[in-house]
């Protein structure tokens, strides 16, 4: 960026900005300073929305002994660990494979983005519907090879699988990321590379890995952070493979089967707004405000490079 | 010689690997409408290809579950909140981009910071403000918090916006132009398709938000948006895969005639959002 000392008038255009961004900055004071000192001091309250009881440390007490919190971690730290990776590895595959391709290319490419498009929930309900134990396509077409497929959504072991499968298929969006930054990485470098004799892998390692560092850093971190965020997908898989609607006060049982889907945001759902613990949801929120932080500092350390670059 | 054979298998090997994923990806959308158009019997069996096709399946689904009514509640939200994203979020995005300011790098970490806190993390204190308002049941505590700016949208936007050479903007306020006339007659026209993908973005977000509606407007049926309405289909009827499958398909469809509409749209936002991170 240049430097255009004529334009700069420091002291006028800081009150200009902030007449500009005076909107935007009460909304962060009501959605989310106001609401984070609040959930600060509900923590240290009992709260059923009615009665409100100072409860010093006992929601962070209960915090350790709860069993839920265990599992939820868990689960969602199964996400973290294996469902990211998975998601983040397949769509750079897919994305270093469509744009080897030379023929038909776009409609390929157009096949491999939409289903990251369809609504969550329908995707969601076809998923536990392909994968319904005995009468689903998937386990049809299993059976003419011969396998007999596992109880999938019925089965603790296998929900989580057969959730990142349903991730696996909607990484439209980080193909397309993925697909920009491969294209903008030098032709010549391959060439070069080629003639010092580096053959398809070393030349991922020694060329294209390098270039597009950043963007896997980057598209690792937003996705780890959005795995913390996962809530949609395991509500509706639960309710649909257990068949039992969930309502306020209803004794639908989150996270079927055996609260292996059974994410910490959910839990924070259900103690919250469900249970009306809203105390308690309050300690939960810190513990995954606490967990998301991490995330999002390591994330804006990957920002600092874009920001240098342009001059503040 | 060799060399050539081994280019040809090549080709021949990376298009054979692609068409089979192709066809696993298309295959869910697939055997979604083929269920679609079974009987309720065949459609408990693990046949593949309907023995009859039951179009009236469709309409079943209308008659059977609010469908309309979700899609009206569901527009609304997306329509309204599309409309105020765009409305707040440009004038945000812009001063981030342009004026030099003390704290705009500040500004800039809390849009980060905001765009990326979980929204369960703030969730009980913004419903119990939205309770005492009355508003709880409604989907107002989701579309009127979106007049004051949208993080994702900013982000976006101001990513888009500091790309464009000062010089322009420089030239307007030479000419006499004030910040305002400056973004709607130079910065905006250039920024057509970063907002575009933005509109697109934030109305397809509401659109198949299932978090937001549950929280606010889940409990009678009229209220619920589609994916809300979706979800608990199945539960009332239980045992039919080819309604549920053909309701699927219906709030399906929408979304993909809506990407062959605006197909580059799309593609760019997406790029938009993770290279010039």
């Amino acid at each position: 960026m240049s430097f255009a000392p004529t334009s700069r008038r420091p002291r006028g255009e800081g009150l200009r900005a902030l007449l500009w961004l005076s909107p935007w900055l009460a909304g962060v004071a009501v959605f989310f300073v106001y609401p984070l000192l609040s959930t600060v001091y509900f923590s240290f309250h009992r709260y059923d929305m009615y009665t409100l009881e100072f409860a010093g440390l006992d929601n962070y007490r209960y915090l350790l002994h709860d069993p839920r919190v265990g599992v939820s971690a868990r689960n969602t730290l199964w996400l973290v660990a294996f469902m990211v990776p998975a998601t983040v590895l397949f769509s750079l595959a897919l994305a270093q494979l469509v744009t080897r391709l030379k023929a038909g290319a776009g409609l390929l490419r157009t096949v491999f983005y939409l289903p990251s498009l369809v609504p969550m929930t329908a995707g969601t309900i076809t998923f536990v519907f392909l994968l319904n134990p005995g009468t689903g396509p998937v386990d049809h077409l299993l059976s003419l090879l011969g396998v007999r497929g596992p109880d999938w959504f019925g089965d603790p072991d296998w929900s989580k699988p057969s959730l990142t499968l349903l991730s696996l298929w909607g990484c439209g969006q980080l193909m397309v990321i993925f697909m920009a930054a491969l294209l903008d990485v030098p032709r010549h470098l391959y060439e070069a590379a080629a003639i010092d004799g580096a053959g398809p892998w070393r030349q991922f390692r020694s060329v294209t890995l390098p270039v597009i560092a950043p963007v896997l850093m980057f598209a690792l971190v937003t996705n780890v952070i959005y795995a913390l965020q996962y809530f949609s997908q395991a509500m509706v898989a639960s309710r649909v493979a257990s068949g039992v609607t969930d309502s306020p006060g209803s004794s639908f049982s989150p996270g079927y089967p055996e609260e292996s889907l059974l994410t910490l945001p959910q839990w924070l759902f259900q103690t919250g707004f469900r249970d009306y613990s809203m105390g308690y949801a309050c300690v939960l929120a810190l513990l995954l405000f606490a967990v998301s932080m991490i995330f999002t500092l390591i994330l804006l350390r990957q920002f600092r490079g874009a920001e240098a670059g342009e001059g503040s | 010689m060799s060399a050539r054979r081994r280019r040809v298998l090549l080709w021949i090997a990376t298009h054979a690997l692609a068409v089979a994923l192709a066809l696993m990806f298309l295959a869910p959308v697939v055997f979604m409408a083929l269920t679609a158009l079974m009987t309720d019997e065949q459609a408990l069996t693990s046949d593949l290809w309907p023995r009859s096709w039951n179009w009236a399946n469709f309409a079943a689904v209308f008659d059977r579950s609010l469908l309309l009514r979700w899609a009206g509640n569901t527009l609304m939200y997306a329509v309204l909140g599309t409309l105020f994203t765009v409305v707040s979020s440009v004038p945000v995005a812009y001063a981030l981009a342009r004026f030099r300011f003390r704290g705009r790098r500040t500004a800039f970490l809390v849009v980060v910071t905001t765009m990326m806190l979980p929204p369960q993390v703030v969730a009980v204190p913004i419903y119990l403000v939205w309770a005492r308002a009355g508003l709880t049941d409604t989907l107002w505590p989701l579309i009127l918090p979106l007049l004051l700016g949208d993080a994702f949208s900013i982000f976006l936007l101001r990513q888009f916006l500091v790309t464009i050479p000062r010089d322009y903007t420089d030239a307007a306020k030479v000419d006499g132009c004030s910040d305002l006339r400056t973004l709607l007659r130079v910065v905006l026209p250039m920024a057509r398709p970063a907002v575009a993908a933005v509109a697109l973005f934030q109305f397809f977000y509401c659109w198949n938000d299932y978090y937001g509606p549950l929280l606010y407007a889940g409990v009678q049926q009229d209220h619920l948006t589609l994916s809300l309405g979706l979800a608990t289909f199945k539960a009332f009827h239980s045992v039919q895969w080819n309604l549920t499958m053909a309701a699927t398909l219906l709030v399906t469809a929408p979304v993909i005639v809506v990407f062959f509409l605006a197909q580059r749209v799309f593609i760019e936002g997406v790029t938009l959002t993770g290279v010039k991170g």
